[in-house]
């Protein structure tokens, strides 16, 4: 056998503290080494065209190099050997950067534990056998969870690249927030004119199958080849024959019993209802908790209305199950209240701003609403309590954000923004009215972004003071904010008409039980955690999923729409080859020596064993074993390390190899 | 039950009648009360403002003897003594160096598991229940401004008890005695506190804020738990009155008064011709004779 050694100096990294020369010196001289040599730089050019030069001329069969961690070039070495025409997995990476010479001082002790590295890593290759990576075919289809602007946004890039997207929301129409904002910062363009079309688009998109009013109900599977349980809700509707007249809508009797989602609150909604007149698809759904049919068996005037007899009060849910390859996350976020919590929780509602008792202080999603040309108000601005002009309105940025005492640390970065924005609008609409908006900091990063908020203080002449409000309560019909004013170090009081809260963006409630069933991690606010916060900013930890939107943390609409592309660039690059190919160092079963205790199934963290049977000639089940599914199994050996019976194998690192490799150190 | 009694300074002199009260309703309510032998200062604003160490030794003095009385629990009706013993006793139990400093002081640890109870929680301890069975007036048609000032919820970290930004403890004692809480506005604003000495004018501003707004809701009474509360509120009215002479006086009680009276105690027996502020506009609403 002939075995090449490369021992790199990484600059100075490896060789301030190891003499790379005498290394390789010393590595010369272990059995079955040809040839061995140093260089600087490894990882260059002419270091890889030692690496390469040598298995041709030397007619290497294995390959060591003495270098930085596997995670940082072990791709690059074994793809040199590659080139070379040499089987990749006969190219070991010893870490004599990570392991030795970062860590120790001494360049008498560091050296002599690189030669032993050097020679272990000499006597496992020698056991090394060629392996081929395993193919496993894509399902070149995604999934796109939630249709806000982010999922709208990836679904259409993914679909117009020409592969096949599902769309599932949860909610009767897709559209998200996004169709709820009256106009948009920094350039004040109508929300729904930019969305709408987009909305539109989807619906129509040959490649798209929308799925509304539906949830994700398992994931199964891996990367290329999830399968996925999609919930259909029952709508109440025979989708096929409803034209989307409305005049179910117009004759329900039910009034004044719910709230309209879309509205916030500010509006009713009958029980068969449309969330707002552009939602997509056009079809009603009927809320059972208010309908009369449900409750008491009685009404069903939708029936009567209906020309279509599209009405179907015995409607069930339906499970579709869809073979996927990529799914994009972008279930977006929700606003926090400031209404009274349970004890337990870890999130505090604002009793000093009478925990939500007060019709006139609203969120600024109701704010938008109020603001919107499609609103209740029908754009006019009119608090909700009496329909009155408010001459004086107070906005209150941070509300719950950046607020440990209320169990928030961050930022919800689009606040300053908004209420500038609402501000504007309030001041453009009500030309005599006062705006008043307390804040901590402006945080305006962004393009046009503090020129908006500078154009809101100078141009529109809203007034910002710099503190917090200790109190918001009702006197004689005006609504009296006492706060201080910190830079005059004053105390502050405004009899207020109405007040705005800029509450938090906070994660979806469900989102923690998403995350557990698509297996992506979260952090302790419910948002979605990246591999990587710089430089995988859209991956998570599982393979084929990807992020959009504000389910990973507050972020405004240009930023969810970058996000969004970004993701489905990522699940194009998957989409862009028929086959994946995975690390052939999985575990197998020795199926002559399994006993079928299946232990490595209950350690298993990627649910990779399953169970196979063995059969006789008559086809009578003779006994059940282990079976690695090699599309799932990440190599972490955490079977071979539980079989009692050894009957597990961690291909590529077996325990011959790390016997010889014990026994190297002698 | 047997439950420690730390009066304080105030419930000796200007808050006598918060003492008398609170002995004769607690003994209705079948509760003992045993007072602290040689009880001391428990430094209130006067050391807290000026030595720390002093005003965490002067309440841990109080926790000791409480300590050899083999208390468990130990109520301070006033709101300033219940504060600085609550906050000794954390200070003590989380601050090694602190509680050493202050055994080198005092001859021994006044580290103990004693629970010190302000007033509402004394009558929770009782049982809102057992007061409910002992109402012997019917006080349906009055309505209460339930004043909690700054110290009886805070800080509340190391309290823990009630809602700091939005109490409503009290109000549950007000409608087991079936009188009418009000939703008011100035239940936690300050009232100026022991500024009434030195700056007499902030304290008859912020007073009469908060009576304005208990009366803007309609209530008949201010009920408080705190003595110096109780004189600013009561005894400042005059000076409100001079300053506003369209101020219309409200009587200002003590809520184991309140709560007195709904047991069947007589006003005279609460200690009610204490006050400054005639409180005769309330026991007429009650119908309570004098």
């Amino acid at each position: 056998m002939k075995i090449g050694v490369f021992i790199c100096y990484c600059g100075e990294n490896i060789g301030r503290t190891v003499d790379c020369a005498a290394v390789a010196q010393a590595a010369s001289r272990f059995p079955g080494v040809v040839c061995s040599v140093d260089y600087k730089y490894m990882c260059s050019d002419p270091g890889q065209n030692l690496i390469k030069n040598a298995i041709k001329e030397q007619k290497l069969d294995a390959v060591v190099v003495g270098s930085c961690s596997p995670h940082m070039h072990e791709k690059t070495f074994r793809k040199a050997c590659a080139d070379a025409g040499l089987n990749p997995f006969l190219c070991d990476i010893s870490n004599l950067r990570e392991h030795c010479s970062w860590v120790h001082e001494d360049i008498v002790e560091g050296t002599k534990k690189a030669i032993d590295l050097i020679r272990i890593s000499v006597e496992r290759v020698k056991r090394n056998v060629p392996l081929t990576s395993i193919r496993v075919p894509v399902t070149k289809k995604a999934l796109v969870i939630g249709g806000g602007i982010s999922g709208i946004q990836a679904a259409l890039d993914i679909a117009n690249a020409g592969f096949e997207v599902v769309l599932v929301e949860k909610e009767p129409s897709i559209g998200g927030h996004m169709s709820q904002l009256s106009e948009t910062f920094p350039t004040l363009d109508c929300s729904q004119c930019i969305l709408t079309p987009r909305m539109v688009e989807v619906y129509q998109h040959s490649k798209i199958k929308l799925l509304t009013y539906s949830e994700v109900e398992n994931v199964e599977g891996f990367i290329g080849n999830f399968k996925v349980t999609i919930r259909k809700k029952a709508r109440g509707i025979d989708e096929s024959k409803c034209t989307g007249c409305g005049l179910c809508m117009q004759k329900c009797p039910i009034k004044k019993k719910a709230f309209s989602e879309f509205e916030e609150g500010l509006a009713y909604r009958p029980a068969i209802y449309v969330p707002f007149p552009q939602a997509v698809p056009n079809l009603p759904v009927i809320d059972r908790s208010v309908c009369t049919y449900y409750q008491s068996g009685k009404c069903q005037m939708c029936v009567k209305v209906c020309g279509r007899e599209a009405i179907m009060f015995d409607q069930q849910d339906t499970l579709i199950t869809e073979d996927i390859g990529a799914i994009v996350v972008a279930t977006g976020y929700k606003l926090y209240t400031i209404d009274k919590k349970p004890d337990d929780s870890e999130i505090k509602g604002y009793g000093e701003y009478g925990y939500g008792k007060y019709k006139d202080v609203v969120d600024g999603l109701q704010f938008e609403r109020i603001a919107s040309a499609s609103g209740p108000t029908d754009g006019e601005i009119l608090r909700p309590s009496d329909k009155k002009i408010p001459k004086k309105i107070v906005f209150i940025q941070c509300v719950g954000s950046r607020d440990e005492s209320k169990g928030f640390s961050y930022c919800s970065k689009i606040c300053c923004m908004y209420t500038a924005k609402h501000a504007m609008l309030y001041k453009h609409k009500v030309h005599d009215g006062e705006a008043y908006v307390f804040y901590m900091d402006i945080r305006s990063g962004g393009k046009g972004y503090d020129e908006f908020v500078r154009r809101a203080i100078e141009e529109d002449h809203v007034k910002y003071i710099r503190g917090r409000v200790s109190r918001i309560y009702e006197q004689d019909g005006k609504y009296i904010v006492k706060g201080e004013d910190t830079i005059a170090g004053m105390p502050v009081t405004i009899d207020a008409d109405m007040v705005v809260l800029a509450t938090a963006m906070i994660s979806q409630p469900e989102s923690k039980k998403l995350a557990q069933t698509i297996g992506v991690p979260y952090d302790k606010y419910g948002f979605y955690n990246e591999v990587h916060p710089k430089l995988r900013p859209v991956e998570v930890s599982t393979a084929g999923v990807f992020l959009a939107g504000a389910c990973q943390a507050p972020k405004d609409i240009p930023e969810s729409v970058a996000m969004a592309s970004a993701a489905a660039a990522k699940s194009l690059v998957l989409f862009g080859s028929d086959f994946l190919e995975r690390e052939p160092t999985v575990a197998k079963v020795a199926e002559s020596v399994c006993a079928g205790c299946f232990y490595c199934q209950k350690v298993c963290p990627y649910n990779a064993i399953e169970r196979k049977e063995i059969k006789d000639r008559q086809g009578n089940v003779i006994k059940i074993l282990a079976y690695v599914n090699s599309g799932l199994c990440q190599g972490c050996g955490t079977c071979n390390a539980v079989c009692p019976s050894k009957a597990v194998e961690l291909i590529g690192f077996n325990d011959e190899q790390i016997y010889a490799q014990i026994n190297a150190l002698g | 039950m047997k439950v420690g009694y730390y009066p304080g300074c105030s419930l000796t002199g200007t808050g006598k009648e918060y003492d008398m009260s609170l002995r004769k309703v607690v003994n209705l309510l079948e509760t003992e009360l045993e007072e602290l032998n040689d009880w001391s200062c428990c430094g209130a604003t006067s050391a807290h403002a000026t030595n720390h160490l002093l005003a965490t030794a002067l309440p841990a003095r109080n926790l000791i003897i409480a300590k050899h009385q083999k208390l468990n629990e130990l109520v301070a009706p006033c709101a300033a003594c219940y504060n600085r013993m609550v906050v000794t006793s954390h200070e003590l139990n989380s601050n090694s160096a602190l509680e050493r400093q202050v055994a080198d002081l005092m001859g021994e640890s006044a580290r103990n598991g004693i629970k010190i109870l302000n007033i509402i929680e004394l009558f929770q301890k009782i049982g809102l229940n057992k007061i409910k069975e002992k109402v012997k007036v019917d006080l349906k048609g009055i309505k209460a401004a339930c004043y909690y000032g700054c110290l009886l919820v805070r800080p509340f970290d190391i309290t823990k008890f009630d809602d700091a930004e939005h109490p409503e403890s009290m109000e549950e004692i007000i409608k087991s005695v079936g009188a009418v809480p009000v939703d008011w506005n100035f239940k936690i604003e300050c009232c100026g506190g022991a500024h009434s000495i030195a700056h007499k004018e902030i304290v008859v501003d912020l007073s009469k804020k908060i009576i304005d707004d208990a009366q803007r809701n309609g209530a008949d009474v201010i009920i408080v738990a705190c003595p110096m509360c109780h004189s600013n509120l009561d005894m400042r009215q005059k000076a409100i009155k001079k300053e506003f002479p369209t101020h219309k006086e409200i009587p200002v009680l003590y809520l184991s008064e309140f709560v007195g009276l709904a047991l069947g105690l007589k006003p005279k027996e609460l200690g009610l011709g204490l006050h400054l502020i005639d409180t005769k506009s309330l026991l007429e609403k009650a119908e309570i004779k004098g």
